[in-house]
């Protein structure tokens, strides 16, 4: 089949997919947008994390033609430039990248909280983090880098890239700083 | 916050555009999956491939008889010593038997459920426990399997006070967020892989020997790895099977275990049970120490997790005897893992220790103050370095021990019961030999490159700041380039050895650079070339510990290991039997400290995986079905971020050059070692029941 999706802003188009395969394989295989990482292949970890519709999901548990006519952001997609979004930034400077496997995931999950809650919780920061795993860190510095990030105005950008034309679509709601962790998830 | 080092790999990480072994260009690959055995045991009679074969994408199904003819090799480099794909004899559930190559991954995928295999002589597989211990003998043997000193039976029998008791740990697996990933292409007979491996020397060894060819033929890269913790530390099957399915098709393949395959093709940490005797006069002197651990382990290779290996430094016993066995068995073989040997070695000794404080009524910080060794208690030899009396001292002051009331169940939050428990930590420290180029050109600009591969453990950062402090430049005028094996090479990302290896290497190739320009440290480097008429100066520097091979940590008459202490502080509902680690104080010794910030988070990462140990962690072995039940992240418990309370992580002084020439030692897996203890420990505190079986469960606790 074909699918046409709008990934990181640029519309593409991918014929020969084969009804089984996944949006992440998508991603990855054809796209050359490997960011998104393959790991547990069941929406435990969280590591294949992008947006959909504005929407964080696990791409591994997306089928690639779910994705038709939508638009995708990926990891690839949050930096502007080679200016790190606010949110890489803080996740180097706080030690919060060991291996770098899961840090693909997390920064969507990260990017898509403070989009919604400019100043977290750290009970929020825990719940919106919640689905993604690591094994290396032990998770500390990467609170840390969600608390630092959220004091450099870390969710106001997001804003920006969620509002207006997508109003309407699937789970792209306005954006919205309720301090309620439930929302959107 | 923490600060230190900045990751030079970091932008790359952050951005997608670190490429794994996974993330190499397939577009021209053949997609590979693996066929693998559902019985543990038996003999494979039939193989049928024709569904697969017409299945949509299908381009060819690879058994046995398809394969070039392979070389033979032992355990290490080797995970398994056996063929890469099956002919006959069923070693384990789980074992390869074909190979399916599609254009997509999931293609090959769903045409390998299509295989279909006959087996004949299935029987139940005996579990761990119920079949003969046996001496291991071989490569995955490390250390000796018996050792002794003095009388221990007289020492026992002279003691004031004794206890004997039986602990156990799990089967656990080392389920790194990335699953092994290689990408085979053959060229000729020149071979390139992009393979997921903590070793790209092992790797590149390993293919030459199995497939005939000079180890210059094979170029294996691996800048990256997405975690490994020992799963990756040798050769596993599905690395020659990628080749092989290369070379038969002509095409590029890539092959990507699945999670569930994870579970049997890559190792895990065997279950052991172990039985620590300790005898001692009433005031806490120790007259006799026996550690004696058995564990399970495969039908080949002989792994042996040498539990008992810290009782034979760790105190100042007259008397000490230790030997380790494994068990024969229908399941996976086990590897090293995170952290080997002394994780849960030291959950049997440090629980027994705590057992004997309680039996003497004596604070258990005291009693191992009273038995802390002058020199190695087996071998008489000095310690290179040893801060073990000072990581008790301050983890005890950090965490506010003097305020503990050592009554059980006398500490209580409301309807919580509080523990408070500690436990001393350490481990051996391997050491191995490594090399670095160095390279600077007229500007200045300092280029290091090194086989070693970037593992999360921050190894570029250290290589950027050694070569900086030794040049005196600025460590941004140094990068770091690593993960190739035409690159200098270096022994490998495991056995917490490349801080010392490696960062001793690139010391003495920047020393050599030094030195060919006459240049002290801290002279400008464009200048220094200029004034020596060059415009790229190139250098390299080896390190190896004595002998010139990897050694284990006893060696050129010392004896070198590193150190720590843990506190923890538990919760305990006694309705529910619910267990939280609410904190954790934990103070280490490992030589000099290059990069508090990525040191920090290793110990966080190793507190965190001790606690998983601890209570979550466990592959359960189903004897009827003769395989782990949950080969899936979902079944297989690990840490989340909620379940880690506060951490505070510090460091003694200490800079211990027999270890190294940097002063460091290998950190990465102290951390994990002593907290399953130290939170047994606290259980016990809380609740007066003493668990000696991990994981700790509700059911443990429960009224």
């Amino acid at each position: 089949m074909r699918v046409n999706v709008e990934v990181n802003g640029e519309q593409r188009t991918e014929d020969n997919v084969w009804e089984g395969e996944s949006l992440l394989s998508l991603l990855r295989d054809r796209l050359g947008l490997p960011g998104a990482k393959n790991a547990c292949e069941q929406g435990e970890c969280g590591s294949c994390t992008v947006y959909l519709d504005g929407v964080p999901v696990c791409a591994c548990l997306v089928a690639a033609g779910q994705a038709e006519g939508r638009s995708v952001r990926t990891v690839e997609g949050l930096a502007d430039g080679d200016a790190l979004h606010p949110v890489q930034q803080a996740f180097v400077e706080a030690g919060a990248v060991q291996c770098g496997f899961c840090t693909p995931g997390l920064l969507v999950a990260t990017h898509d909280l403070l989009s919604r809650v400019s100043h977290p919780s750290d009970g929020e920061i825990r719940e919106a983090l919640a689905g993604n795993l690591c094994r290396c860190t032990g998770y500390e510095h990467i609170l840390d880098a969600v608390r630092l990030a959220a004091t450099r105005g870390g969710g106001r950008r997001d804003q920006e890239w969620r509002s207006p034309d997508r109003a309407g679509r699937p789970g792209a709601g306005a954006p919205r700083d309720t301090g309620d962790p439930e929302c959107e998830r | 916050m923490t600060t230190g080092l900045t990751r030079p790999d970091g932008p790359a990480k952050l951005t997608g555009t670190a490429h794994y072994a996974a993330d190499a260009d397939t577009s021209d690959a053949l997609a590979a999956a693996l066929v693998t055995t559902t019985v543990p045991n038996g003999r494979l009679t039939a193989l049928h491939t024709a569904d697969a074969e017409a299945a949509p994408g299908v381009v060819r199904v690879l058994t046995r008889a398809d394969l070039p003819p392979l070389g033979e090799l032992s355990t290490p480099p080797l995970g398994f010593p056996v063929p890469p794909l099956l002919e006959d004899t069923v070693h384990h559930e789980g074992e390869p038997i074909a190979v399916v190559l599609a254009e997509t991954w999931e293609q090959a995928r769903h045409a390998a459920t299509l295989v279909r295999a006959e087996y004949a002589d299935v029987t139940p597989a005996v579990p761990f426990g119920q079949a003969e211990d046996v001496v291991p003998h071989g490569g995955l043997v490390f250390g000796e399997t018996d050792e002794s000193k003095g009388d221990v039976t007289a020492g026992l029998a002279a003691a004031d006070v004794s206890v004997t008791a039986t602990y156990t740990t799990a089967d656990r697996h080392h389920s790194p967020i990335e699953p092994h990933a290689t990408l085979a292409r053959w060229d000729g007979d020149q071979l390139v892989l992009h393979s997921s491996v903590q070793s790209v020397l092992f790797a590149q060894a390993a293919l030459a020997a199995l497939f005939g060819v000079p180890p210059e033929n094979v170029r294996v890269f691996c800048p990256f790895v997405g975690g490994g913790f020992g799963c990756k530390g040798f050769v596993w099957p599905h690395i020659p099977l990628a080749a092989a399915a290369a070379r038969v098709t002509g095409r590029p393949v890539k092959l990507v275990l699945t999670r569930a395959q994870m579970f049997t093709l890559a190792g895990h940490q065997p279950a052991t049970r172990q039985t620590v005797s300790l005898g001692a006069t009433s005031d806490g002197r120790l007259t006799a120490l026996r550690h004696t651990s058995s564990n399970a382990s495969a039908q080949l290779g002989d792994y042996c997790e040498n539990t008992p290996h810290g009782s034979t430094w760790m105190y100042a016993s007259p008397a000490i005897e230790t030997s380790t066995r494994i068990q024969r068995l229908h399941r996976p073989g086990p590897t090293p893992m995170r952290s080997p040997h002394e994780g849960p070695g030291m959950f049997a000794l440090e629980s027994a220790m705590d057992e004997l404080a309680h039996e003497l009524g004596m604070d258990p910080v005291e009693l191992r103050l009273r038995n802390e060794p002058e020199v190695d208690p087996l071998t008489g030899e000095p310690f290179s370095s040893r801060k073990l009396v000072e990581c008790l001292r301050e983890g005890a002051r950090r965490f506010g021990w003097s305020e503990r009331n050592p009554e059980i169940g006398s500490m209580r939050d409301g309807h919580e019961l509080i523990g408070w428990g500690m436990a001393a930590a350490t481990m051996d420290s391997p050491r191995s030999p490594s090399s670095a180029r160095l390279r600077i050109d007229h500007t200045g600009h300092v280029v290091v490159e090194t086989g070693m591969q970037e593992i999360g453990t921050g190894l570029p950062a250290m290589v950027q700041a050694v070569a900086a402090e030794t040049l005196g430049c600025p460590p941004e005028d140094v990068a770091v380039r690593h993960g190739d094996s035409d690159f200098p090479p270096h022994t490998g990302t495991f056995g917490s050895m490349s801080t010392m290896g490696l960062g001793s290497a690139v010391r003495a190739a920047a020393e050599s650079a030094l030195e060919k320009l006459g240049a002290e440290p801290g002279d400008p480097l464009a200048g220094a070339l200029a004034e020596a008429g060059l415009t790229e100066l190139e250098s390299e520097g080896r390190w190896s510990p004595e002998g010139g091979g990897m050694t284990r940590g006893r060696t050129g008459g010392y004896s070198i290991h590193t150190y720590g202490s843990i506190f923890v502080e538990v919760r305990v509902d006694p309705d529910l039997g619910l267990l939280r680690m609410s904190r954790a104080v934990g103070v280490y010794a490992g030589g000099r400290i290059l990069n508090p910030l990525a040191a920090r988070s290793q110990m966080i990462g190793g507190i965190t995986w001790g606690y998983g140990q601890a209570v979550l962690e466990q592959s359960v072995f189903e004897p009827n079905l003769g395989r782990f039940l949950s080969k899936n992240l979902a079944g297989y418990i690990v840490p989340v971020n909620a379940d880690i309370g506060e951490i505070d992580v510090s460091f003694v002084d200490d800079d211990d050059r027999v270890a190294s020439a940097i002063g460091a030692k290998g950190i990465g897996e102290l951390g994990a070692v002593g907290v399953s203890a130290a939170i047994a420990n606290a259980v016990f505190h809380a609740t007066g029941r003493r668990v000696r079986d991990l994981p700790i469960r509700i059911h443990h606790l429960l009224p």
